[in-house]
């Protein structure tokens, strides 16, 4: 946190921090090679972790999972990254990299295209490359490690409610802008699942708080006051359900309407603290950087090729099959309630 | 104005006052009948605990920034930036707390409120030494305010659990049934609508923005009146700011976006003419709760999402042309008490 806080005193510090880092990708390289004394039984376990941008908690996560699993299987694990998520500021990292022949990059891309032509020479010259978290074009990478699918986050959505609020009810949603891809089709598969296994919740209303607190706030405070047999709220976005809950949080309704949806921990974790909030969902980072290691030393040691239906160990969280244009799904969404809360920061 | 110099000021001026407080007295009625409309349609818009205070609430911020928006725009100017100023003085809040903690509340406000004026400071600045028209300048600060926001910021965010407890209940505790806000909003009015209709400074701002050539000719200090409109407006857009971190509790690096319009919005709707030299801070501020009560009683009445934009554009069109009638039967009636006498 310490380091993150400098990133963001001035430009300048940003600067001297990515100098430092550029130091820092040096230094992996040559541990790099160092460890590659032992490519004899399976080939050269240097993994660096190129997130979006550094100093930014989500990825702090991921890349302490990925960490986590090379020193399981005894690799060696790096992490580089510009300070700003610009979408060619990652290309340089890349062709330090291929330079110093890591054996496998993880990247979270900036953009789907601007980095291609840097991953293919990277692949070109031998090195695996794993995305994660955020895909490029499915001909410049080797796996990409998905950390949800739709159908999962709406699932996991709908469970949470159904069990807040005891299997029926009025329940409605607060969504981002009314023409968010993401949120829209997750709507739909709620509803979908909704009519399939909890026929007794009726979905009355979708409101739209355009990912802006103030509209969220009156769009919440509309609900209660229009529904006023209104259970639960659902809020597939992370700036709807914070606002929700900080409405919630101070008004009358507080613990006798349900809230849950796609949030942060650091986000929630006052509302679940004070029971506003009993449990969201998102996917856990860590576990998403520790699955991109464990692809990546698969992909490295040559036990898969990226094709569909590959099949690979990743440690604890048991084996995984590749699925068509090389995807990996992580699996259904995390659940964070007043339990395990603690135990993020992102 | 120049006319009343030239006949008997008793009778226009009565008669300017009244239309004066006709316009504020008509947003006033607007503003009951949402009200009433909306009770009407569900009584727990004012009778319960949340709607009464969310109808105090939820204006509080925006009279803030709409009373600072009325003084620039009733010298003739406009300030733009008033969101990005929101914004950043909204995250700076944030860091101070994360960075200082334990740091006084009280503090916290005059470095907020001092950071906002500084940056309305630059907003004046350019406008009166450089001779740029304000709309470009503040423009060029929205982008450039908020772009240090962004860079600031960057993905990371300021989250609830990040600030004091007792600074986040300043954002929802009630005193006697009032929130805070509120009485904070009220308070800021009713000093900026004395020193607006009473003081001499507050009347030059009228003056320059009923015509900048004689009020330079007169001697006015324009300059400095410049520089103090977008500095108290800048200061109050800081305000806001401060509130609207202990109000929302999460911060990010597009807080406050759009706010800009919203203030110009609320003081256009109250009457402030956007020529210059009409208008009262009353009026913004009453504009500004109308316009946040309208965006809450229209989901409540029932009027589809998709409408409830067309209907704000409709009203904030709706006020423009009222100006505009008022205005013509004003100038009539000049002439008149100018021919009776």
């Amino acid at each position: 946190m310490l380091f993150h806080k400098k990133t963001r005193v001035a430009a300048l510090a940003a600067l001297a921090v990515s100098v430092a880092l550029v130091a820092t990708g040096c230094a992996a390289g040559d541990s790099g090679s160092g460890g590659g004394e032992g490519e004899g039984d399976g080939g050269n376990l240097s993994i660096t972790f190129l997130p979006k941008n550094l100093g930014n908690p989500y990825f702090d996560t991921s890349n302490a999972g990925g960490e986590e699993a090379i020193e399981e299987f005894g690799g060696t694990f790096a992490e580089v990254g510009p300070a700003e998520a610009t979408p060619d500021g990652q290309v340089s990292y890349i062709n330090t990299l291929t330079q110093q022949g890591v054996g496998a990059i993880a990247v979270s891309a900036n953009d789907p295209k601007a980095i291609c032509d840097a991953l293919n020479e990277a692949r070109d010259a031998g090195v695996k490359v794993v995305t994660f978290d955020s895909d490029t074009n499915a001909d410049c990478r080797d796996l990409f490690v998905n950390q949800a699918d739709s159908e999962g986050i709406a699932k996991v959505q709908v469970d949470l409610i159904a069990e807040q609020i005891g299997g029926a009810g009025e329940i409605a949603v607060l969504s981002a802008s009314a023409n968010a891809t993401n949120q829209n089709a997750w709507i739909e598969l709620m509803k979908e699942e909704l009519a399939a296994s909890h026929p007794d919740i009726e979905l009355v209303e979708v409101v739209y708080g355009d990912d802006d607190d103030q509209t969220s706030f009156d769009k919440t405070a509309a609900l209660l006051q229009t529904h006023p047999n209104l259970k639960g709220i659902v809020s597939p976005t992370t700036v709807g359900i914070a606002a929700a809950a900080r409405y919630l949080q101070t008004s009358e309704y507080k613990g006798a309407v349900a809230l849950t949806g796609l949030g942060t921990p650091n986000q929630m974790r006052e509302y679940v603290e004070d029971g506003t909030v009993t449990a969201f969902a998102l996917w856990n980072p860590a576990d998403l950087g520790y699955l991109a290691a464990f692809a990546s030393k698969a992909l490295i040691e040559g036990d898969i090729t990226g094709a569909e239906g590959d099949t690979f160990e990743a440690g604890k969280l048991g084996e995984y099959t590749v699925g068509a244009d090389g995807v990996v799904l992580l699996g259904d969404p995390y659940v964070f309630d007043a339990e395990n809360i603690g135990d993020f920061d992102f | 104005m120049s006319t009343a110099t030239t006949t008997p000021t008793s009778n226009v001026t009565k008669r300017l006052g009244a239309i004066g407080k006709a316009r504020e007295l008509g947003i006033l009625l607007a503003l009951v009948i949402v009200v009433i409309a909306a009770t009407a349609a569900n009584p727990n818009f004012l009778f319960s605990a949340d709607g009464w205070r969310d109808l105090l609430l939820t204006p509080s911020i925006l009279v803030l920034v709409a009373v600072g928006q009325a003084i620039v725009l009733i010298t003739r100017n406009v300030d733009l930036s008033v969101g990005s100023v929101l914004g950043l003085t909204a995250y700076l809040t944030g860091r101070l707390f994360i960075d200082f903690p334990g740091i006084p509340i009280i503090v916290v406000f005059v470095i907020a409120v001092a950071f906002g004026g500084a940056l309305g400071l630059i907003n004046g600045a350019l406008v009166a030494f450089a001779k740029v028209p304000a709309m470009v300048i503040t423009l060029g600060t929205l982008y450039a305010y908020r772009g240090i926001n962004v860079l600031w910021t960057g993905s990371d965010r300021v989250n609830a659990s990040d600030l004091p407890k007792s600074f986040l209940a300043l954002g929802t505790e009630q005193f006697l049934t009032i929130p805070i806000l509120t009485i904070i909003a009220l308070v800021v009015l009713v000093i900026a609508g004395w020193y607006m209709k009473n003081t001499r400074g507050g009347r030059e701002f009228y003056a320059i923005g009923s015509d900048p050539a004689a009020a330079e000719l007169y001697g006015l200090r324009v300059t400095r009146r410049l520089l103090t409109a977008f500095v108290l407006s800048g200061a109050l857009a800081g305000l806001g700011g401060v509130l609207y971190a202990a109000r929302y509790g999460t911060i990010n690096s597009q807080a406050g976006s759009g706010w800009e319009l919203d203030a110009v919005g609320a003081a256009v709707i109250g009457g402030v003419a956007i020529v210059g030299g009409v208008g009262s801070v009353w009026g913004a501020a009453i504009g500004a709760v109308l316009l946040l009560t309208i965006n809450r009683a229209l989901p409540i009445l029932g009027i589809p999402d998709f409408w409830q934009r067309a209907v704000v554009g409709v009203l904030i069109i709706g006020a423009i042309v009222l100006d505009r009638v008022l205005a013509v039967r004003q100038k009539r009636k000049l002439i008149e008490a100018r021919d009776d006498s």
